[in-house]
């Protein structure tokens, strides 16, 4: 690991989104409109209040899944990567250094989120906001690890597209946010139990629940494991000699 | 060290998916010399190259480049590899493309505008690379490859494409570069640009039909050019008639 080539190909991601100013745009807003269009739907209800948490932490997780999939398979189809793997760049400094500029752009998406969702939308948190804005921010991380691992296993556009169907969607409908998951069938629970998102939906409920900052802790440590594990993976995927 | 070996191949053998596309390729280059792989589309041109930079994974025999073998990490600041499509992130400018490859070869400050002199890209520095031609775009490709002056730069079809006028200013540039000390390995398909290398292979099916300088191999044929050369070759070959 060497933390200038890491730190040159943060940079160097991050210039390659400045000169697509629209992705920006999109990256911002988005998460905030379908905060407000859901918090409009559900006006005469508390439902907003109940999911609120939850939808917060998934709009990074998926963007970030998108985002980092689709620009790390460009790189492999594009030759860039077989080029950089014969330089003397190590693979966690390339890993690294993408997790590490979408991570920044994390922090931004979740900033605005929260903050729309809180101060325009009116969402109630009886936890630290900060905190709040933290798991989301280890959502978003989780998304990108998830991404560099699924590009991995990518060969073109259309396939990474269907891994968020197939990897994303079930995770966000086991992850208690449709239904609590001490509510649902026992084989689902004990497979929501090993899915990463379960464990963000846990933390932000209990953020905006007000629950011991400790509990929240704890699930932060498993969304960590499981980047941490999806990113020594999606290392182990980068091969220098290929067939 | 003038007459030490840059490249070694001893019974270098490829199999990609059910072919084999190379078979016991026996290769020695002298340092310092400029040497075209020269074949048809399909002949191994490519899998060799990526052998010999390490980025090719081989079935059997050895390659040796620069003393160590091919890919190993000593290696990685030494060679520079083009592959044939441009690799090069089409979203940034030409100077922030080589400004990045700069801190990844960990080459010095200047070299960026020393690279985009020797390509003639001096003026397009500030260019996105998505709006250059193919040509330049290639170009962009060779002077990343050129940062941090790699000893030994091996350099896939980089010609293919590129007007006549560039074509001559490019081989210009690779003698240029073999006369201040640095290896070439260029393939190509065009078979008139051997008369610009000390010498040449011809490479068919992945097998190396000829290792020679042009004169030799012309005399050893009869030919009056590398083509004429080649066709020869292949219908001397047992059951090759041309």
């Amino acid at each position: 690991m060497n933390a200038r080539r890491t730190l040159a190909t943060t940079g160097r991601v991050l210039l390659q989104i400045r000169h697509d100013p629209r992705t920006i745009a999109l990256l911002l807003v988005v998460p905030s409109l379908l905060i407000g269009l859901i918090a409009w739907l559900f006006t005469d209800t508390g439902t907003f209040q109940q999911i609120g948490p939850a939808v917060l932490g998934l709009f990074p997780f998926i963007t970030m899944f998108l985002v980092t999939s689709v620009s790390t398979l460009r790189e492999r189809r594009s030759g860039t990567l077989e080029r950089l793997l014969t330089l003397p760049i190590g693979r966690s400094d390339f890993i690294l250094g993408y997790a590490l500029a979408f991570s920044l752009l994390a922090i931004a998406q979740a900033l605005v989120a929260v903050g729309f969702a809180v101060w325009v939308c009116g969402l109630e948190v009886e936890g630290p906001i900060g905190l709040l804005v933290v798991v989301a921010v280890a959502d978003a991380i989780l998304g990108t690890a998830l991404g560099l691992l699924a590009s991995a296993f990518a060969r073109t556009e259309f396939q990474v597209v269907q891994f968020m169907p197939a990897l994303v969607f079930p995770q966000v409908l086991l992850g208690g946010i449709l239904l609590p998951r001490d509510q649902m069938p026992e084989v689902l629970q004990a497979v929501s139990d090993w899915l990463p998102l379960s464990y963000a939906v846990d933390a932000l409920n209990s953020v905006a629940a007000g629950d011991a900052v400790g509990e929240v802790g704890l699930d932060l440590l498993v969304i960590a494991a499981f980047a941490v594990g999806a990113i020594v993976l999606g290392s182990l995927t980068l091969r220098r000699r290929t067939a | 060290m003038v007459n030490s070996l840059a490249i070694e191949c001893d019974a270098l053998r490829v199999r990609r998916g059910r072919e084999e596309a190379l078979h016991d390729v026996d290769l020695r280059i002298q340092s310092g010399s400029l040497v075209a792989v020269l074949g048809p589309s399909g002949s191994g041109k490519t899998t060799l190259l990526r052998s010999i930079v390490g980025a090719q994974r081989i079935t059997g025999g050895q390659v040796t480049v620069l003393g160590s073998p091919a890919g190993s990490a000593a290696l990685r600041r030494r060679v520079g590899y083009v592959t044939q499509e441009a690799s090069v992130y089409d979203d940034l400018t030409v100077r922030q493309n080589l400004g990045y490859f700069r801190s990844i070869v960990g080459a010095p400050r200047g070299d960026v505008e020393r690279v985009l002199d020797a390509t003639g890209l001096a003026d397009l520095g500030g260019r996105l690379v998505a709006s250059l031609s193919g040509g330049q775009r290639s170009r962009v490709s060779l002077a990343a490859a050129l940062l941090g002056e790699p000893e030994l730069l091996v350099l896939d079809e980089p010609t293919v494409g590129l007007d006549p006028v560039l074509r001559v200013q490019l081989w210009n540039e690779f003698r240029a570069l073999c006369d201040a000390g640095t290896t070439l390995l260029v393939s190509s398909h065009v078979m008139d640009e051997a008369t610009r290398c000390d010498r040449l292979i011809l490479l068919r099916e992945g097998t190396v039909l000829a290792d020679d300088t042009l004169p030799a191999l012309l005399a050893a044929t009869g030919a009056t050019d590398a083509e004429d050369a080649f066709l020869r070759l292949v219908a001397a070959e047992p059951g090759g008639a041309a």
